[in-house]
């Protein structure tokens, strides 16, 4: 195998300013470490107790939507999930796509698509009526305790 | 440097490279993470979007979810968190690489440790989601 002789690129300038690829950097991992804990409690209370799957209905959402506790648990991982996933993205795009109108195009649509579904998950978290009006034959849909 | 567990890069095979990411461990599970991380990102994205069903109503959220629950989902759920799980995992070994002195070293051991915890919370998961899923219950 040939080596390439040191040094093999010049001393690199010195740039000012905030460092945004190095906190990028960082974020995928401390948003890691936090989504760990996060989705794999997720997957476990969704998944694994009781019937699992075949238990997740409106009703369900609706009792864990109801209490802040998973408010709170939701919110977090929508937010740090979508940007990891998003800045992941971005990363991918660099590497592969050569032409620059298409690299922009593709990096926007990602921040397009991550902003407004981040607004659009955060607004259903806080915004979201476990007992909503309804018509008389979705009634049986709601959770027990808006019947009390 | 001078401590970590490939040899020198004139004694190995070009195919080894002289790098913790070309070849071996080293490169698949770099492939694994790129795949996985890409489809888990296209599931959150259509996954807030049903569940920002719940808003429209509880008959439309629903309607959609019930789709999760046929088998041909189901098995394609398996797929999915298994892919979850191996990022996860892996993820912990990339983050140890870079911050833990002893990570390069270690790399090679940490992805067959990455693969045998992914053996076992799958074999924890699988089972017990496809009695779920082909079970006669659910609403
Ligand atoms: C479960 C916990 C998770 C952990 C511990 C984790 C960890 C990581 C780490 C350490 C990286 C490497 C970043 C780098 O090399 O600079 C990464 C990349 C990535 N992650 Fe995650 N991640 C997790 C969840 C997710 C989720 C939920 C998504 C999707 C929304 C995702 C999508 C991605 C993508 C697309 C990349 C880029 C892959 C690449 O550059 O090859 N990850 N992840």
């Amino acid at each position: 195998m040939s080596t390439i002789a040191a040094p093999r690129t010049p001393a690199p300038q010195k740039r000012r300013g905030v460092n945004w690829e190095k906190w990028g950097w960082i974020y995928m991992r401390v948003s890691g470490v936090v989504l760990v804990v996060l989705i794999f409690g997720h997957l476990f209370v969704n998944l694994m107790v009781g019937e699992g799957i075949k238990a997740i209905d409106f009703a369900f959402v609706a009792g864990k939507l109801s209490n802040p506790f998973w408010q709170w648990w939701d919110t977090l991982m929508l937010w740090l999930a979508l940007i990891h996933g998003a800045n992941g993205m971005r990363t991918i795009v660099n590497d592969y796509v050569v032409s620059k109108a298409w690299g922009r195009t593709l990096r926007g649509a990602i921040a397009f698509a991550a902003v407004a579904l981040i607004v659009l998950g955060t607004l259903v978290i806080f915004t979201f009526d476990p007992c909503p009006v309804v018509p008389p034959e979705q009634a049986s849909l709601l959770p027990s305790f808006c019947t009390a | 440097m001078s401590r970590v567990s490939t040899p020198p890069v004139s004694q190995m095979k070009a195919s080894q490279g002289g790098t913790l990411y070309r070849g071996r461990e080293g490169m698949w599970s770099w492939v694994l993470h790129r795949i996985t991380g890409v489809a888990i990102y296209f599931f959150l994205l259509v996954h807030i979007l049903d569940t920002a069903l719940v808003r429209v109503s509880p008959e439309a959220y629903n309607v959609v979810i019930a789709s999760y629950k046929n088998p041909i989902m189901g098995v394609g759920e398996l797929g999915l968190v298994g892919a979850i799980m191996f990022h996860a995992l892996n993820g912990l070994r990339i983050i140890l690489i870079d911050f833990w002195s002893k990570g390069v070293k270690y790399q090679r051991v940490m992805f067959w440790t990455v693969v045998g915890v992914w053996v076992v919370l799958f074999a924890g998961f699988a089972p017990r989601h496809l009695m779920n899923v082909f079970s006669e219950g659910g609403h």
